[in-house]
């Protein structure tokens, strides 16, 4: 894992944000703009959807953007392709060094099935995708929820086929930055699982940043 | 072969879709070695639920399926199970070919020249079948890649395994609620095959009973026993003697 900062100024930044735990965030990014997110307190999964910002219909895929770069991780390099097969963004500096895009979104189902029936009532960050997609008020919905990723989340997969959701490997300071190569936007629920160490049983906010184009 | 209730052979490259009821399982037999079948699935009385990779994987700690996983859906159901399995390794984080790949690798072949032999991709056809039930492309989830095994090294990379499966391997899948089913044969993408070489495959609808309380792939884990729990929540009357709701 090779670990690459980024020279931009968080001062400099035309867009900054907290994101609590729990919480959903929706925002545009223009083409040739800058994003990043920053684990503030560390281990905290940031689950992140990206659409074409004209067109919803084109998103994000995890299995594109796996197949055409050769690898199941996420670093600085890796450009995120959609479900057109042409790049969203492109991720330029990455000081934690691996992102998830096999685990998916929690949910309320998903949780009866992985830690107990009686689960299903906790948040979830399908929930805050829903209620964030249906107040853009464009008639989108759990259809528009195809693949995600899980920036700071440690997924490891061994040779032999065994995924598992270990502690991560994210810490306080940490970042993730990326380049649009389309206007896009960007959809964030900033997790709230409590059954498994992807948040250290502890989930905390983030911050967001947006960069002009050229603006560093 | 009496008890089969339908049969169809889907050629190499062709793509198809046709529903399974619960109480009924799907055999699929590759007709030649290195086949490559991709499987999308939707609850055929709500097709905004449907078959979801990262569920299906995080849920039984796997990043591949063989004999007695299930596939969840994003409701957290039981969608099927595959109760018979010759290969060992099916792939779910693939994805499918798309036009520009197919072009760059086998180059260009139209039907006015090439007929039903012209260049479809995994996408495409995929969708097609989609289009048919009002689904439209956002509706295409990540595919099961029947009979391909694809492997990652300790770095991440993936690493494909040529003919994977042999001529005359089968997958069966049973169902566990009414699903409706869209398949491609095109080739795998990563399949190193330099000649648009797709394989044919034969589907066998049969009868299936429905799974007990000792069901292999129900209890291959406690996520999969509850996943089961939340299918036959939708079919209180139609369920195995013996199967009690009992979280695992």
């Amino acid at each position: 894992m090779s670990l690459i900062e980024s020279a931009l100024a968080a001062d400099r930044a035309r867009f900054r944000e907290i994101v609590p735990a729990g919480e959903a965030f929706v925002h545009r990014i223009e083409r040739g703009e800058h994003f990043r997110i920053l684990d503030l307190e560390g281990n905290q999964a940031v689950d992140t959807l990206f659409y074409n910002a004209d067109d919803f219909e084109e998103c994000y895929s995890a299995v594109d953007t796996i197949r055409a770069q050769g690898n199941i991780y996420l670093t600085t390099g890796s450009i995120l392709l959609s479900n057109r097969g042409n790049p969203l963004l492109t991720i330029v500096a990455d000081t934690c060094g691996r992102h998830d895009t096999l685990g998916g979104a929690c949910s309320a189902e998903s949780n009866t099935v992985r830690y107990a029936l009686d689960k299903k009532h906790m948040h979830s960050c399908r929930d805050s995708f829903m209620m964030a997609l249906a107040n853009l008020d464009r008639g989108l919905g759990k259809r528009h929820l195809s693949s995600n990723i899980n920036f700071f989340m440690n997924v490891p997969v061994t040779p032999d086929g065994r995924l598992t959701f270990e502690d991560g490997i994210s810490a306080a300071g940490r970042y993730v930055e990326l380049r649009a190569e389309m206007d896009v936007v960007v959809l964030i629920s900033n997790c709230p699982q409590l059954n498994n160490p992807c948040n250290a049983y502890n989930p905390t906010p983030v911050e967001v940043f947006v960069w002009h184009s050229g603006n560093g | 072969m009496s008890e089969t209730i339908w049969t169809e052979r889907v050629p190499g490259g062709a793509h198809t879709s046709f529903v399974m009821r619960r109480g009924t399982r799907l055999r699929i037999t590759a007709e030649d070695a290195g086949a490559n079948a991709s499987l999308v699935l939707y609850n055929y009385e709500q097709p905004s639920e449907r078959y979801n990779m990262p569920d299906t994987l995080k849920g039984q700690h796997t990043a591949f399926l063989t004999l007695h996983h299930v596939l969840y859906s994003d409701m957290g159901r039981a969608m099927c199970s595959i109760t018979a399995d010759d290969c060992g390794w099916h792939d779910p984080i693939c994805g499918v070919s798309n036009a520009a790949l197919v072009e760059a690798r086998y180059g260009v072949a139209r039907y006015q020249e090439h007929r039903n032999d012209y260049h479809r991709n995994g996408q495409d056809s995929l969708q097609n079948e989609l289009e048919k039930y009002g689904l439209t492309p956002k509706d295409l989830v990540a595919p099961l890649n029947l009979f391909s095994k694809v492997s990652v090294d300790d770095q991440g990379n993936l690493v494909f395994h040529q003919e994977h499966a042999a001529a005359g391997d089968s997958v069966e899948l049973r169902f566990e609620m009414h699903c409706l089913v869209a398949l491609t044969t095109c080739q795998h993408p990563l399949d190193p095959e330099p000649r648009y070489a797709p394989r044919a495959v034969t589907l066998e609808c049969l009868p299936a009973a429905l799974p007990g309380p000792d069901d292999p792939a129900r209890r291959r884990c406690p996520e999969n026993a509850r996943a089961f729990i939340n299918t036959e929540r939708m079919f209180p009357f139609d369920v195995a003697e013996g199967v009690r709701e009992v979280a695992a």
